[in-house]
C-alpha cells in the first residue's frame, strides 16, 4: 500500500512544458486562487468570530466585521479568556499533552524495536508474525472497543492516562511497525556486518546506529501520531469517560457543544484553541508529514 | 548497560544496576500516582505538607487551591514514566539477556525486541477481535442469538446502513477527484507549495473542530432574524428561504459528508500530486506531440498513468470514511435520518447498553475492511518474493 512517491526527475524541464504563458494562464490562476480562498473561508470564518464581541456575533454575520474592521469595541479577547478558565479549555489543554507526549512515544519505541527485529533479527515465525501485523493495519478500532472497556473496568484502568497511552498505543503499533519496517529494512546490509565484526551486540547496533539513521521515518510517524491522538474523539470518549478533570480538547469542545450550543463566541474560540498546536506543528513539520503520509497511507 | 559495560568494566558495573533499580523504583511510584484518580493533588500536598504549607495541602485534599500545579506535575510524572518506563524496559532486559550465554542469547533476544509489542497487538486489536466477532452472537443475557444480524433489516438500521454507502461513495468519491484535479490544476501553477498547503491545512484540524467549523457555516436563524451561518446568508441574500441544514434529511447526510471532504481532499492531493510529479516527461512530450490538449493530456495520459496511486488513495479515504463517527456523533447524533453505523454502535453501546449489537455492527465494519486487508497482504507477499 505504499505510494509511488519518487522525486520529480527532470521536474524543472517538464514544468516549463507544461507552463502555458503569462496571459493564457490566467484564468487558471484565478481558478487556482478561488479554490484556495473557498477553502481557507470557513476557518477565517471561525478565527474571526473566536474574536469579535459577542453582542456582535449573534446580530450580524462575521463578514460585516471584515468588511469594517475600524468600527469600535467590535475585537475582543475575551472570549478566549472565559473559555480557557470556566469553560474549561485550560485544564482540558493541559490533559491533551498528557495523553498525547506518551501515547506518541510509547508506540514508537516499541515500534522501533520490533521493526528492527523484523528487519534485521532472523528468528522463528519472523515472517508469519509480520504479515499479521500487515494484516492489522485495517482493523476498525470498533472491533476492540466492547473487549477493552470490560477489561478495563475489570483491571481498574477505565478513566486512568495509563489506560487511554496504552490503548492508543495498541492501536497505532501496526502502522508504527510497518512504517519502520519499511524503512529499516532498506539500510544497507554492509553496516549491520560491519557492526557485527566490530563486536557490537544488538541492542548497541539498534541503539547506536539505527536509531539516528531512522530519524527520518520516526519523525513521520511522530507526527501522525501526534494528530491522530490528540484529535481523537472516539477513545478518549469511550476509555476516559465522563469525568471532567479527565477532559482532553475534543470532549471538552463536545462538552461545550452540549452546554453552551448556541453561544458561538465560546465555540469557535474552543474550536480554535484545540486546533492551534496541531496547526503549529503542522505547519512547521509540513515536510515530514507529507513524507509520513506517502510512506504509508493507511491507517486501522 | 550493555554499552557501558563493554567500554568500562569497573565503577559502571556497579552504577548503572543502582540506577536502574532507582529508575525502576521510580516507575513503580509514579504508576501508583497515575493510577490513583486524584494522584496530582495528593503528590503535591503531601509536598506542600512537608514544607509546612498545611493549610495549602487541605485544600488540594479538597479539590481546591494550585489544582493547575497539580495537573502539571502529574504531567511530568506522566512523562516521564511513560517514556523513562518503557527505555529502562528494554535496556534492562536488553542488558540482562545480553550477559547469557551466546546460544541461549540468540535465541532469547529477539523476543525481547518484539515481545512487547506482540503483547500490546495481542491485547488491544487480536484478543478483542475475536471477542467482538463471538460476543455479537450473544444476547445481553449470554444466550446464543442471531437476532443482533436479524436486527440490521428493521426501517432505522436500513436507513443507516444507506447514509453509510452514501458517505462510502459520495465522501470518497468527491475527496478523489476534487483532490485529483487540484493536484493536476495546482502542478501548473507558480508558487505551488503555497497554494496546496491552503487545501492540505484542514488535515491537521480534528474531526470534531471541523465540524464546528461547519456548524457555523450552516448556521440556521428562524425568518426574520440576521443570518448569521454564511451559506443561510448568501442563500437569503440572492432571496431564497433558509435551510435547516443539519435537521433537512436527507440534505444533511450530505452537508456533513462536504465536512468530510473538505478534510480529506488535501490528503488525496498530497499523494495525487507527488504521483503526477513522478510521470515522466517523455510521455508527456509524446502526448504534446500527438496533437494532445491539455485537457487530454490529464485525463487520459496521467491520471491512467497514476492508477495506482488512486486506488492507493481511494481505498485509504474510504476506510476511514466507512468508519465516520466524530461527525455525525457532533453535528446531529444522527437524530434525523442521518445515522451511520459507527455512531449508531456507540449509543448501542452507552445509551442502550446493548454489547451484543453492537459488537454485531463493529463486525460489519470488519467484514467491510476485509477485502482491503486481502489486497493489503497480497500486495505485501508480492513485494516480498520480489526482495
Amino acid at each position: 500500500m505504499t505510494a509511488p512517491a519518487q522525486p520529480a526527475v527532470g521536474h524543472v524541464t517538464r514544468v516549463a512544458a507544461w507552463r502555458p504563458a503569462l496571459l493564457r494562464s490566467l484564468p487558471l490562476r484565478l481558478t487556482v486562487i478561488v479554490i484556495c480562498v473557498l477553502w481557507t473561508i470557513p476557518t477565517l470564518g471561525l478565527l474571526v468570530t473566536s474574536v469579535r464581541n459577542p453582542e456582535l456575533i449573534s446580530s450580524s454575520g462575521w463578514w460585516t466585521s471584515l468588511l469594517n474592521p475600524l468600527a469600535p469595541d467590535q475585537w475582543t479577547l475575551s472570549n478566549y479568556q472565559e473559555v480557557i478558565t470556566s469553560g474549561g479549555m485550560g485544564p482540558a489543554f493541559l490533559n491533551s499533552v498528557i495523553v498525547t507526549v506518551p501515547s506518541t512515544v510509547i508506540p514508537i519505541t516499541i515500534a522501533a524495536f520490533a521493526a528492527y527485529a523484523f528487519a534485521w533479527i532472523p528468528f522463528r515465525g519472523r515472517g508469519i508474525l509480520f504479515t499479521i501485523v500487515v494484516g492489522l493495519l485495517v482493523v476498525p478500532i470498533q472491533m476492540s472497543l466492547i473487549p477493552i472497556l470490560s477489561l478495563y473496568s475489570g483491571a481498574s484502568l477505565y478513566g486512568t492516562f495509563i489506560g487511554i497511552w496504552l490503548a492508543h498505543t495498541g492501536f497505532g503499533l501496526p502502522l508504527a511497525i510497518f512504517l519502520l519496517y519499511n524503512f529499516m529494512s532498506q539500510l544497507p546490509r554492509d553496516l549491520f556486518e560491519s557492526a557485527a565484526i566490530d563486536g557490537a551486540s544488538h541492542l548497541q547496533t539498534f541503539i547506536k546506529l539505527v536509531l539516528p539513521l531512522s530519524i527520518p521515518a520516526l519523525g513521520a510517524f511522530a507526527i501522525f501520531q501526534f494528530l491522530w491522538v490528540w484529535n481523537d474523539l472516539l477513545v478518549a470518549l469511550t476509555l476516559l469517560g465522563p469525568s471532567t478533570d479527565l477532559r482532553v480538547m475534543p470532549t471538552a469542545l463536545y462538552a461545550l457543544l452540549g452546554s453552551r450550543g448556541g453561544q458561538w463566541q465560546l465555540l469557535t474560540a474552543g474550536a480554535f484553541v484545540t486546533m492551534v498546536l496541531p496547526l503549529l506543528v503542522f505547519l512547521v513539520l509540513q515536510r515530514a508529514f507529507v513524507r509520513g503520509i506517502l510512506a504509508g497511507s493507511v491507517k486501522g | 548497560m550493555a554499552v557501558a559495560r563493554a567500554e568500562s568494566p569497573g565503577l559502571s558495573r556497579f552504577i548503572l544496576p543502582i540506577a536502574g533499580l532507582i529508575g525502576l523504583g521510580l516507575c513503580v511510584a509514579g504508576i501508583l500516582v497515575l493510577i490513583d484518580p486524584n494522584g496530582g493533588s495528593n503528590l503535591l500536598a503531601a509536598i506542600y505538607d512537608a514544607l509546612g504549607n498545611s493549610a495549602g495541602a487541605s485544600d488540594l485534599r479538597n479539590g481546591q487551591g494550585d489544582q493547575l500545579f497539580a495537573k502539571l506535575l502529574l504531567a511530568v510524572i506522566a512523562i516521564g514514566v511513560g517514556v523513562g518506563g518503557i527505555w529502562l524496559l528494554y535496556l534492562g532486559v536488553g542488558g540482562l539477556v545480553g550477559t547469557l550465554r551466546p546460544t541461549w542469547r540468540d535465541r532469547i533476544l529477539p523476543w525481547v525486541f518484539v515481545g512487547p509489542a506482540l503483547i500490546l497487538l495481542a491485547t488491544y486489536l487480536l484478543y478483542p477481535g475475536v471477542a467482538t466477532f463471538a460476543r455479537s452472537f450473544f444476547d445481553n443475557q449470554g444466550a446464543f442469538t442471531l437476532d443482533n444480524y436479524a436486527g440490521m433489516t428493521d426501517p432505522d438500521m436500513v436507513e443507516t446502513l444507506r447514509n453509510n454507502v452514501i458517505w462510502l461513495v459520495v465522501a470518497t468519491g468527491g475527496s478523489v477527484l476534487l483532490g485529483l484535479v487540484i493536484a493536476g490544476l495546482f502542478d501548473r501553477v507558480r508558487r505551488e507549495a503555497l497554494a496546496k498547503t491552503f487545501i492540505f491545512l484542514p488535515l491537521a484540524i480534528s474531526l470534531i473542530g471541523a465540524s464546528v467549523i461547519w456548524g457555523f457555516m450552516y448556521a440556521w436563524e428562524p425568518e426574520g432574524q440576521p443570518q448569521i451561518g454564511l451559506l443561510n446568508a448568501i442563500i437569503v441574500g440572492v432571496g431564497g428561504q433558509a435551510i435547516p441544514f443539519f435537521t433537512t434529511n436527507p440534505l444533511n447526510v450530505f452537508a456533513e459528508i462536504v465536512i468530510m471532504i473538505w478534510l480529506q481532499t488535501g490528503f488525496a492531493m498530497v499523494v495525487l500530486s507527488a504521483a503526477i510529479k513522478g510521470v515522466s516527461t517523455e510521455i508527456i512530450e509524446a502526448a504534446r506531440l500527438d496533437g494532445a490538449n491539455e485537457r487530454q493530456l490529464f485525463f487520459r495520459v496521467i491520471v491512467p498513468t497514476i492508477r495506482g496511486s488512486i486506488v492507493t488513495v481511494i481505498t485509504t479515504i474510504a476506510i476511514v470514511t466507512l468508519k465516520i463517527f466524530d461527525i455525525v456523533y457532533v453535528t446531529t447524533g444522527g437524530r434525523f435520518g442521518d445515522d451511520v453505523v459507527a455512531n449508531r454502535m456507540f449509543h448501542e453501546m452507552f445509551q442502550f447498553f446493548d454489547d451484543g449489537r453492537a459488537a454485531a455492527l463493529a463486525t460489519l465494519l470488519f467484514v467491510a475492511v476485509l477485502p482491503v486487508m486481502y489486497l493489503n497482504l497480497r500486495n505485501f507477499r508480492r513485494q516480498q518474493v520480489e526482495g
